[in-house]
């Protein structure tokens, strides 16, 4: 497989969760939206790693090609936070004004 | 057509549609459920690219509690298809558009890459757990132990930020 | 004589401190300032007079550069000869007369205004003895601007009232679009001759480089200015109106100096004129009409100053019929003897005005004769020398003008000697109805009748002596004088009229003296016993100053409105002002699409980030 093959792949996902987060107005399905991003990142850092584990240096160090797939995994946990804290928002946000909608989050305006 | 080739075609597919499924179901429990799939797609990979760690991960943290959190908060606001609000039509159309030609742009962007790189598929150690334990508690010892500090804050955050004051 | 330049200046000086001081001035101490400048330029003038009249004075005095370009200077100079010397005289002389008047007629204003009526008038003498005294045509046209400007402020005197006003704009108009002439014709003279000094203009050699057309073009245009300043045909009206102002502004410059400014002109460009017949023609033409038409206009006025005011316009007439016949001495002479009795009846009018308490309707006067005694001698003698009568001063200038009129063409002088019948006839009309007869006003006016104080009755005085002797300087060869006037302008005047023999100028002498007589008789008889004058459909035409104004207004004041109304509609509302309004409303419509940035909605927010990262990929990669 060409590495081309998942660049594309992630390319198309990410976009895919770019539209969500334009198209939708549920804050919620926002946020999953952006989980959907950040695991087609992690789907395009695996790859690499599979592509830099095809290199000479890999035979070297066997810890070389694995870097990537830690920072997966880190990528992983740092979201995990994240949704926990941002649902803890959103919660906060539903006892104020008891909808979802992020258009009535326009505390911003002027 | 070898046999990793029509299980990458198959997953991708699988990941994609669910993907369009997922941003445009009107029912928002329909949407997590979508996003369950696409996860076990991208598992599906995981697994097709030796990462078996990752796989499992995946598969436990995100689509086993991230996902099941969020399908608690929905429920906890009742929403469900009737409720869902919807966005304009034109702005709807111009999200589309410009989504689509940041993927185009991207893409055209990859389309100059000459050079032919292979993935090494299906084997190799660098996915195994033993390999990813090793640099896990060797190179990065630090950032693991403060991410349990990360955990920790969040978990406060997250007290602190839903208490009923 | 090195004095010279604060002949002017003196008025000036008069003019700033009443100005500047008028608020705090007493009245006693502005009338005195005012009069006692031009008392000052008087003597000054004399002094001036004897020394030109000696034959050791004929110069031009250069002061400046005024304007310094490269192919062609102006200077601002003073020319001293014949020509300016007497009519220094004839300015300052009447000036100082009618200044010595105004402190008294004009003394029921309050000191500010009175300080400023006293600063204009000297700002007047000062601009017109500019124009008179300028070495060259810019110079002179200085002085013909200022003394527009000063009638215009004089006639607006009383500002607060808008008829008043309104009339004053109308003279100033009409003055500039007589002035607009008068420039073009300044411009054609830089343009061929390249200089615009009267010496230099008026030299052999340098006319001679100008065709024909130049100078009948050059002429024309200048006479276009002088009808505006001087009040002829087609730019006559305003000078019934200017009537407006104060009576001894009427009789300063509305008499004897301002509407004088166009003769005095054309006398001095007379080498120029002479060798342009066309133009001639054209003066002689329009000022025969311009007096006949006033001298029928003033058969049915009934305001005492209109009358006066149509007789100026008329007597200006003739002395354009003299300029268009060569004779230009005979229009400086009668320029002179018509300053006196001019000024000196509109100064009787002042006074009968004043004594009348403000009514200046003839129909309410008569019998005043009575109670003012002075005034109606004077006004008496103004009559006499307006109509002619041998011995005064009138009969010799006008005769001089009908001699050379009959010289040129006997139907012309029959109709000149038509008009100057009807001007004995008006003029007795005026007299009769005013003071002779019974009183036909009310009964207060009737108690309020008194003589005029001492202040209003000498200058009355002076100037009835004058318009008796002053015609004695002019007396012709014929009745065995040495006309020692026209000997004194000839270094600068020269007359082109024809010679008559003697006997020719006894006869008509004897004709016009004796239908002058007539003409009067059936006046006196006429109005002897007045009734109201019933009115056919000639004399309303006439009352009604034959409609002039009235076409004016149809004919070019309401298209000229209706060009500038039309032009606020379209030009100004729409293109304009939305012009304007539109770069208002462009701005604010874009304002508001741009508030829309920031209108707090996260999604924007996001779709502007995803936006600017395309963007920025597109450029970074692609460009």
């Amino acid at each position: 497989m060409d590495i081309k093959a998942y660049i594309i792949l992630s390319l198309t996902l990410f976009t895919i969760g770019v539209i969500g987060v334009l198209v939708r107005r549920n804050a919620i399905i926002i946020f999953m939206c952006v989980e959907l991003m950040l695991n087609a990142v992690n789907l395009l850092l695996v790859a690499f790693s599979k592509m830099h584990a095809m290199s000479p240096a890999a035979k070297a160090l066997p810890t070389f090609a694995s870097d990537a797939q830690i920072f997966v995994f880190f990528i992983m946990v740092v979201a995990a936070a994240e949704v926990s804290v941002g649902l803890a928002i959103i919660v906060m946000m539903y006892r104020n004004i008891h909808s979802v909608d992020i258009n009535f989050l326009n505390r911003l305006k002027n | 057509m070898g046999i990793t080739t029509i299980a990458f075609i198959l997953l991708s597919l699988m990941a994609i549609g669910s993907a369009v499924m997922m941003i445009s179901s009107k029912s928002p429990v329909h949407s997590v459920l979508w996003l369950i799939v696409v996860f076990f797609a991208i598992s599906g990979h995981y697994i097709l690219l030796n990462a078996q760690f990752l796989a499992i991960v995946n598969i436990i943290v995100y689509a086993g509690a991230i996902m099941v959190l969020f399908l608690f908060v929905v429920m906890l606001m009742n929403l469900n298809a009737e409720t869902e609000p919807i966005k304009n039509y034109r702005l709807r159309l111009i999200g589309i558009l410009s989504g689509g030609s940041l993927l185009l742009v991207l893409i055209a962007a990859m389309m100059k890459i000459d050079v032919a790189q292979p993935v090494l598929m299906s084997t190799g150690d660098s996915g195994l757990i033993k390999v990813l334990g090793h640099a896990l508690f060797t190179n990065y010892v630090l950032p693991f132990e403060i991410s349990s500090v990360l955990f920790l804050s969040a978990m406060i955050g997250a007290v602190i930020i839903g208490k009923k004051e | 004589m090195n004095m010279v330049w604060l002949i002017p200046i003196l008025p000036l000086i008069g003019f700033l401190i009443n100005g500047l001081g008028r608020n705090s001035l007493p009245k006693a101490v502005s009338g005195f300032i005012g009069s006692i400048t031009v008392l000052a330029s008087f003597v000054l003038s004399l002094l001036v007079f004897m020394q030109v009249k000696a034959g050791n004075f004929h110069q031009t005095l250069h002061y400046f550069d005024f304007i310094r370009l490269e192919s062609f200077t102006i200077p601002f100079n003073f020319t001293i000869d014949a020509l300016s010397s007497l009519f220094l005289l004839i300015i300052t002389g009447v000036g100082f007369l009618i200044h010595v008047y105004s402190t008294a007629y004009m003394h029921e204003e309050d000191g500010k205004d009175y300080a400023k009526y006293f600063a204009y008038l000297n700002l007047f003498v000062f601009s017109m003895l500019l124009l008179v005294m300028g070495g060259n045509f810019v110079v002179m046209f200085i002085g013909w601007e200022g003394v527009g400007l000063c009638s215009y402020l004089l006639i607006g005197y009383w500002y607060k009232n808008e008829a008043y006003t309104d009339a004053a704009k109308k003279a100033f108009i009409m003055n500039r679009i007589g002035d607009l002439g008068f420039l073009l014709a300044v411009f054609w003279l830089i343009s061929k001759l390249g200089t615009v000094q009267y010496d230099e203009v008026f030299n052999a050699a340098n006319l001679a480089k100008l065709t024909a057309t130049d100078i009948t073009g050059i002429t024309l245009l200048l006479f276009v200015g002088a009808t505006g300043k001087s009040a002829q045909i087609p730019l006559y009206t305003w000078l019934p109106d200017a009537m407006a102002g104060p009576t001894p502004v009427s009789a300063l410059i509305h008499a004897a100096t301002m509407v004088t400014a166009g003769i005095y002109m054309i006398a001095r460009s007379n080498a120029l004129f002479s060798l342009a017949p066309i133009t001639q023609s054209v003066i002689t033409v329009i000022g025969l009409a311009t007096a006949l038409l006033a001298a029928t206009i003033a058969l049915r006025q009934y305001d005492i100053k209109k009358v006066l005011a149509y007789s100026t316009v008329s007597q200006l007439g003739f002395m354009f019929l003299a300029l268009g016949t060569g004779n230009y001495v005979a229009a400086v002479f009668h320029v002179l003897t018509h300053a006196f009795f001019k000024a000196l009846m509109f100064l009787g009018s002042g006074s009968v005005i004043h004594a009348m308490g403000g009514e200046q309707d003839i129909r309410n006067m008569g019998g005043l004769h009575k109670h003012m005694k002075i005034t109606s001698i004077t006004f008496l003698i103004g009559c006499l020398a307006i109509s002619g009568i041998p011995g005064l001063s009138g009969f010799f200038s006008k005769d001089e003008i009908l001699a050379g009129t009959f010289a040129h063409s006997p139907l012309l002088y029959g109709i000149a000697l038509f008009t100057a019948l009807l001007t004995a006839f008006y003029m007795f009309r005026l007299y009769i109805l005013t003071f002779s007869g019974t009183f036909r006003g009310t009964h207060e006016q009737e108690h309020h009748l008194h003589e005029s104080p001492n202040a209003m009755t000498i200058p009355l005085i002076i100037l009835a002596i004058l318009s008796v002797i002053g015609g004695y300087i002019g007396v012709p060869e014929a009745l065995g004088g040495h006309h020692e006037l026209a000997a004194f302008l000839s270094p600068v005047v020269k007359s082109t009229t024809h010679h008559l023999s003697h006997n020719t100028e006894y006869i008509l002498m004897a004709v016009s003296t004796l239908l002058v007589i007539v003409s009067i008789f059936i006046a006196v008889f006429r109005f002897r016993r007045y009734s109201t004058e019933q009115n056919n459909v000639f004399t309303k035409w006439l009352e009604n100053k034959w409609y002039i104004d009235e076409l004016y207004d149809a004919i070019i004041v309401k298209p000229i409105r209706g060009f500038s109304n039309f032009l606020n509609q379209f030009v100004e509302k729409r293109i304009i002002d939305d012009a304007v309004n539109g770069v208002g409303r462009a701005v604010n419509y874009g304002s508001r699409q741009l508030r829309w940035l920031q209108s707090g909605q996260v999604g924007a927010y996001v779709l502007l980030m995803v936006i600017g990262m395309l963007l920025l990929f597109i450029i970074q990669l692609f460009l």
